[in-house]
């Protein structure tokens, strides 16, 4: 396994002569461990850059429409084609990477949070609160995700943060049930007894004591709800139920006449999908490194 | 054994029971009931009128009452009638039940045919170039949306073949051929995704098993590799794969709402979406629980198979 790589003791050596930073020597040996984790986060990287220097990036404006440039197939003025209103193809998936990554860290950001949150207290006090929050989780895992979806937009009607809201809702007891876990295991260390022995209130010994130990399953429900909310995203848009035009967003440039026309102008339908597929591909290759990384025996389905 | 069986048939009660007024809650708050939405289509609004249909549907009376007639029809297994189109529920959903199921059973088989093989493998040849695209292959179809590469399946048979399948559903036993021919693209764009979850578990569930003790001293024993594999690792490696295909499963009974909408099939998902739109009160509620109770059946019966197939974990 090892005698393709030259040896790691002159890497670091070699890296310690340099005098690279101490986190940057972390990130060459976790590339170095998981190549597939670093390409993960490579293409991450690229993404957020892509998102955020999107006006100088991209060749057009994404709402640009221009009529006498309607259903042109990838050519030199127009590299991924454009659509039925003649609107650059390539411009609106750089710009629809902004509203990819902001539902994903968004919505993965607050449902992990607050999960992890529950389930660290739910582990925490045990007893008749942890029966009761667990039979909550129970009843949440057993409802519909998309009617729990359905319902959150009906109520609050399409848009970005309401999208965000109707993701994040079922996320919640599903992380809550793999903290708790973890966090039973750190409940019975004897640091939380000395913690509790000590007279530290209960907020205390949960945010100071608990909450720093369930930290990597957190991070690692966190990279993957990142991947999952972006697909979520696009499935809803797809649908006419999340984020409303003309917001470039990938799921929705798939809807319409990217179904109507896919025979006549196959690249409507093919680019948004690659699109969602590969920034879903990449957070879940690095979500996976990063969980062989921190904690090889959790399982996140 | 039989106590713990008991009791955990008892606690589905509870859990259905709170889904029930979750549902019957969240079908409240949203905006709108029915009766706006029959007569925002047919243009015209009268109050008198609204308030007629109001008190036929039953909806003019005080929450607490409609929940408890409604619990008291589903405890004597009568789910009432749909508020749209005044069919029987169980009518309207056996008619998708039956697409749905065999949808799911399908993808199922393909997910098992892909997954269990090629998870061993990457087990077994752990970081080589095997294992590298098993795993690259595996992550690709959770990132691939169903809905997506059914409109890319379309697009290749449409292209190359000049053929696309059959757009209108018939049931198996009528015409297999056409049946099948229908099928089979819907089952092996969801069957990949669910495949690449299986394929994963397979595979990490493979690697812990092959570290084990018994493993060890089989292969001292100087048993055969293949026997190992097959005999002693696998058995205990399927435990937690099989709750995966548990759960995924369950979802597929009421998730497949978008793949449902490319391959224009009509089943639970897309009757799903429809009912909340039209705020059919009675029809999503009976579905909500007809999946819940799936999904709370699945979870039972695998932790019942855990117990029988891994000695082990009984009597906990």
């Amino acid at each position: 396994m090892m005698q393709t790589k030259p040896p790691r003791a002159a890497v670091a050596q070699a890296s310690r002569a340099l005098s690279l930073p101490r986190w940057l020597r972390g990130v060459i040996r976790f590339a170095r461990r998981w190549p597939l984790g670093a390409a993960g986060a490579a293409i991450i990287v690229v993404m957020i850059l892509c998102a955020i220097a999107a006006p100088l990036v991209a060749p057009y404006h994404p709402l640009e429409t221009d009529f006498a440039a309607q259903f042109s197939p990838p050519t030199l003025t127009h590299w991924l084609g454009t659509d039925a209103f003649g609107r650059d193809l390539l411009s609106r998936l750089i710009y629809g990477s902004r509203t990819a990554l902001l539902v994903g860290f968004a919505s993965a950001f607050v449902g992990a949070t607050l999960g992890a949150l529950i389930g660290v207290a739910s582990a925490y006090f045990g007893g008749r609160i942890d029966l009761l929050i667990q039979r909550l989780v129970d009843l949440f895992l057993a409802f519909p995700i998309i009617i729990l979806a359905l319902a959150v937009v009906s109520i609050l009607g399409t848009g970005v943060g309401n999208v965000i809201m109707a993701i994040t809702v079922p996320m919640i007891p599903n992380c809550a049930r793999v903290v708790r876990a973890s966090a039973l295991a750190v409940r019975q260390t004897p640091y939380v007894d000395a913690a509790r022995a000590a007279g530290f209130g209960h907020g205390r010994i949960i945010f100071r004591h608990m909450l720093p130990n369930v930290m990597a399953p957190y991070l690692i429900m966190l990279t993957a709800y990142v991947g999952q909310a972006i697909l979520l995203e696009a499935s809803l848009s797809f649908l006419g139920l999340g984020v409303a035009e003309p917001t470039a967003a990938w799921g929705l440039m798939l809807r319409g006449a990217a179904v109507e026309f896919a025979e006549t102008a196959p690249w409507m339908a093919i680019f948004p999908g690659l699109a969602i597929s590969l920034g879903v591909f990449a957070f879940n290759l690095f979500g996976d490194s990063l969980r062989d990384a921190l904690d090889p025996k959790l399982r996140v389905l | 054994m039989r106590r713990y069986i008991l009791r955990r048939l008892l606690l589905i009660l509870p859990t259905l029971l709170g889904v029930a007024v979750l549902v019957f809650l969240l079908m409240r708050v949203v905006p709108g009931d029915i009766v706006e939405m029959r007569f925002a289509e047919g243009q015209f609004f009268n109050a008198e009128l609204v308030a007629k249909e109001r008190a036929r549907l039953g909806l003019d009376r005080p929450l607490w009452r409609q929940f408890l007639d409604w619990l008291w029809g589903i405890v004597r297994l009568d789910f009432g009638l749909s508020m749209w189109s005044g069919n029987p529920i169980t009518r309207e959903i056996a008619l998708r039940l039956q697409l749905s199921l065999q949808l799911a059973v399908m993808a199922t088989v393909v997910a098992v045919l892909l997954a269990i093989p090629l998870g061993t493998l990457a087990a077994l040849r752990q970081d080589t170039w095997v294992d590298y695209i098993v795993r690259v292959f595996a992550i690709a179809g959770l990132a691939t949306p169903s809905f997506w590469l059914g409109i890319v399946m379309f697009l290749v048979l449409l292209s190359v073949f000049r053929w696309i399948p059959p757009m209108v559903f018939t049931p198996l036993w009528e015409n297999p051929w056409q049946n099948l021919s229908q099928m089979i693209w819907p089952a092996l764009a969801v069957g990949y995704r669910y495949s690449a979850v299986a394929m994963r578990m397979t595979r990490s569930a493979m690697l812990e098993v092959l570290r084990e003790d018994y493993i060890r001293t089989a292969r001292a024993k100087g048993l055969w590799q293949r026997l190992i594999v097959k005999r002693h690792a696998l058995k205990n490696a399927l435990l937690p794969v099989l709750t995966v295909i548990g759960l995924e499963f369950a979802f597929l009974m009421g998730g497949l709402v978008v793949t449902e909408q490319v391959f224009n099939l009509n089943g639970l998902g897309l009757l799903f979406v429809q009912s909340v739109a039209r705020r059919d009160y009675t029809l999503v509620q009976a579905l909500v629980l007809l999946v819940a109770f799936v999904y709370i059946l699945v979870n039972f019966c695998v932790d019942l198979l855990y117990g029988w197939l891994d000695p082990r974990l009984r009597y906990q």
